[in-house]
């Protein structure tokens, strides 16, 4: 089929402002959106500038707009949107070049919620024990791959980037809720700073950007139960 | 040009660079560059698990996980070092759990483990529950708490930061000067020591499940400079890739039952692999769908089979096979069993081919996979800089870019991400260890610097007329055609001669971006360089072994041949491209060879 993919484009070594540009591939239906930019890159204009790796949805480097909505490029195909593709880089996050944008203030809120283990008792020998009910509280929100889809497509975060946002959230739930950690007081004092989990307005855009299908929303709404209860 | 100084520096923020960073990082100073941020790195795309004798829902002991290993890699695997891994697996296994990890439980709480290929009970042969997971993200959770770890420990990132030469006087490392990709300045890293975690360079091949990034550039630097890289030849095919996009399908699918059909309905492990059958290590599995297709038994006269986890399916092998869970039930899965454990590739199937692998078989075919080669370490991570044994100082190496060797001829499912954290940690320790007490060796910062601001500006400003894209994939549908799972004296020559042609069309090469912020161009353009030159060590080393073993299966030479070839080989490369083939014995300990029947 032929695809046009209309790109926006941005080099701020030549350009001032963003502007589009289209393209028009040949491409198998069931190729990716990221394999039309591979196409386009090799053989078209090798100044188109994206970031990718795995090409299967697991490693989170091509988070992009595509046709208004937030989606890893390698887990869109173009049978599923058509053959006219709108790609813009991701919103709320300076751009670097073209559909790169700069991630550390994204990976800053992220390392802002402790996102890691904390637990002071003595080292067992052998495995701490978790009940299989226990592991499952917690399943959903360990398939994070920071890819920061759901972040950048927050009307909340849009309006003001210092909101630590619901990837980072989701990342705090991930401990919050494992009950073999002992740092939930310290993480749910971060969280009810003003630039915490009440900036959240439950408005759905991360659920439905996630492209590891967490549930989002529901994850951030747990935690704010937590705040007030203090109590998992 | 900017300076840095640290006691350690790690190229690579993949599980090994990691674990080696935690470790370095308590003692000295220790920063990790990386050319993705560490978690895109491709330890994520790891699924079924990770290898240990932990013995949590039966009998296992490492020393059975140890036989199994060296049985296959088709006994070319360094005893000593297979021991060590197995032996720490069971340690380190656990102390993941500490950092957080959050594996799935068995019903008593304790770590979950599964059947995986080439794993046994060694006393009745039958696959034994040995590989410790999370659903079918293992990697992804192993990669996660690591940078977790580091998280918590400040280790030092210099992120999106391409590593583009070492720093070498003689045979002896004193940094790495790298690109930082964003804004396109060059940096030089003065330190004490280096490891290099690259990871692997599946891209050789047009049908792989590696990541794009997977360029093997540490491991070509290391040849440049005129270091060896070991057992090139042995490079692993996965058997079930999802048919034409190389996408893993985790090995944790047969594992948990799953049968491989072929185009007329027969299920055709067992006349391959009669007592594990489709857990059989992954050489004997790939070749068998090879030979299938060749027999014209692919589906749909199409080069690919189908896997099949449906639970109809499933459980009636499971009646037919009689095989019963450690409490002597018959085994039996459900959709939903399906869904929870093999969560991912449900998910991938779904998205790329549109199968619902809960009621419909899975297309696949294999997929280049893992480099049992590379660059040659002790069980410490110090790198070999020769067929003597004689230690480049400074440089290290850990994980999928290194070759221990605990892999040799066939790599066993679940023994990478053991490798990684197993020789991360040891690599770390070392490291810290061998900086203590000792200066920073004098460098000429400058004069690294200025060699590779040559080399680059000579790229960006190259006026050629050959494309990137177009000379990587006739070498990557070269590679598949000539070096593959299975290849013979007359293709493998013809390869080598058609990778010195794409070299010679290489330098006069074209890039369009002439700019310096994230010039992806410019650094896809290099990357395709250091494929190249590890194809052609790849095709030689595959040229000159007169012998069929693990992954390496010669059609004219079939038969494994331990009188003249249980030996490593070392490839050597020099500025004209010609390469050089030394040998080194095979370390063994008490594991014999003998012939290899699954």
């Amino acid at each position: 089929m032929q695809v046009t993919l209309k790109v926006q484009r941005l080099n701020p070594e030549t350009n001032s402002i963003p502007y589009w540009q289209e393209y028009t591939i040949e491409a198998e239906p069931t190729d990716r959106v990221l394999d039309g930019l591979i196409k386009i890159k090799g053989e078209q204009d090798g100044t188109l500038t994206f970031r990718s790796s795995c090409a299967h949805g697991i490693c989170g480097s091509d988070a992009m707009r595509i046709n208004g909505q937030n989606r890893l490029a390698c887990k869109v195909l173009f049978k599923d949107i058509g053959s006219n593709v709108t790609v813009e880089p991701i919103t709320g996050l300076p751009v670097v070049k073209d559909l790169v944008v700069d991630m550390e203030p994204f990976m800053e809120h992220y390392r802002s919620v402790l996102p890691f283990f904390i637990n002071d008792d003595p080292i067992p020998t052998q495995e701490r024990l978790q009940s299989q009910a226990d592991r499952a509280r917690f399943d959903d929100t360990t398939k994070c791959i920071l890819c920061a889809c759901c972040t950048t497509s927050c009307p909340s975060f849009w309006a003001n980037g210092e909101y630590v946002g619901p990837a980072a959230i989701v990342q705090a739930h991930r401990f919050i809720f494992d009950s073999r950690d002992q740092g939930t007081d310290q993480r749910l004092d971060i969280l009810s700073d003003p630039e915490g989990v009440w900036r959240c307005r439950t408005i759905f855009n991360c659920t439905n950007a996630c492209p590891r299908e967490i549930e989002v929303t529901k994850a951030i709404g747990e935690v704010k139960k937590a705040m007030l209860y203090r109590k998992i | 040009m900017k300076i840095h100084r640290h006691d350690v520096v790690i190229v690579g923020g993949g599980g090994a660079g990691l674990m080696a960073a935690l470790y370095a990082g308590k003692e000295v100073d220790t920063a990790v560059i990386s050319k993705l941020y560490p978690t895109r790195s491709h330890t994520g795309a790891a699924q079924g698990g990770i290898g240990a004798a932990l013995g949590n829902l039966e009998n296992d002991s490492w020393e059975w996980h140890a036989f199994d290993t060296v049985k296959g890699s088709d006994y070319l695997a360094d005893q000593d070092a297979v021991e060590t891994m197995c032996k720490e697996a069971v340690d380190v296994v656990f102390e993941l759990e500490h950092m957080g990890l959050p594996f799935d439980r068995t019903p008593e709480g304790k770590i979950s483990q599964r059947r995986f290929g080439g794993h046994t009970n060694n006393e009745t042969k039958q696959p034994v529950l040995r590989a410790c997971n999370a659903a079918d993200r293992t990697g992804h959770m192993i990669l996660q708490t690591l940078y977790q770890q580091c998280i918590k420990h400040n280790v030092n990132f210099f992120d999106e930061f391409q590593m583009v030469d070492l720093i070498m006087e003689g045979a002896e490392c004193r940094g790495v000067v790298a690109y930082e990709i964003a804004g396109g300045e060059i940096h030089v890293f003065h330190a004490k020591a280096v490891m290099l975690a690259i990871g692997g360079w599946g891209p050789v091949w047009n049908i792989t499940s590696n990541a794009h990034t997977l360029t093997g550039d540490g491991a070509a630097v290391t040849l440049r400079h005129g270091l060896p890289l070991q057992d090139m030849e042995f490079f692993q095919f996965h058997p079930t890739g999802l048919a034409k996009l190389g996408i893993l399908i985790t090995e944790a699918v047969r594992g948990e039952g799953g049968v491989l059909i072929n185009g007329k309905g027969e299920r055709f492990m067992p006349k391959y692999a009669p007592t594990v059958k489709e857990l059989a290590s992954r050489d004997v599995v790939s070749r068998a769908i090879y030979l299938e297709v060749r027999a014209g038994n692919g589906v749909d006269g199409k080069d690919y089979v189908h896997l099949d986890i449906t639970p109809p399916v499933v459980n009636k092998f499971f009646k037919e096979d009689d095989s019963r869970t450690p409490n002597g039930e018959l085994r039996h899965i459900d959709a939903e069993f399906v869904q929870t454990k093999l969560e991912d590739i449900t998910d991938f199937c779904k998205t790329y081919v549109g199968v619902d692998p809960t009621i419909q078989p899975i297309p696949v075919q294999p997929t280049a996979h893992y480099a049992m080669g590379g660059i040659p370490t002790d069980i410490d991570t110090r790198v070999y800089a020769s067929e003597n044994n004689e230690v480049a100082a400074g440089l290290y190496a850990a994980g999928e870019c290194a070759c221990v060797s605990v892999h040799g001829g066939n790599r066993l499912g679940t023994n990478s991400l053991l490798d990684i954290v197993v020789f991360g940690r040891r690599g770390g320790k070392t490291m810290a260890q061998d900086v203590k007490g000792k200066d920073f060796a004098p460098i000429d910062a400058e004069k690294a610097a200025a060699a590779v601001v040559t080399r680059f500006e000579a790229l960006r400003n190259s006026a050629g007329t050959e494309s990137v894209s177009a000379i990587k994939e006739e070498m990557q549908l070269l590679m598949t055609d000539k070096v593959s799972v299975f290849r013979e004296k007359a293709g493998i020559a013809a390869a080598v001669k058609q990778l010195r042609d794409l070299k010679r069309r290489y330098r006069n090469i074209k890039i369009e971006d002439k700019g310096k912020l994230f010039n992806t161009d410019l650094l896809e353009a290099w990357q395709l360089g250091n494929l190249l030159d590890l194809a052609l060590v790849t095709a030689e080393s595959a040229l000159a072994r007169q012998e069929s073993r693990g992954a390496h299966a010669r059609e004219d030479f079939k038969k494994r041949d331990d009188q003249n070839w249980l030996k490593h080989t070392l490839a050597y490369k020099d500025d004209e491209d010609h390469v050089t083939l030394k040998y080194k014995p095979v370390t063994i300990t008490g594991y014999q060879p003998k012939e290899r029947v699954y």
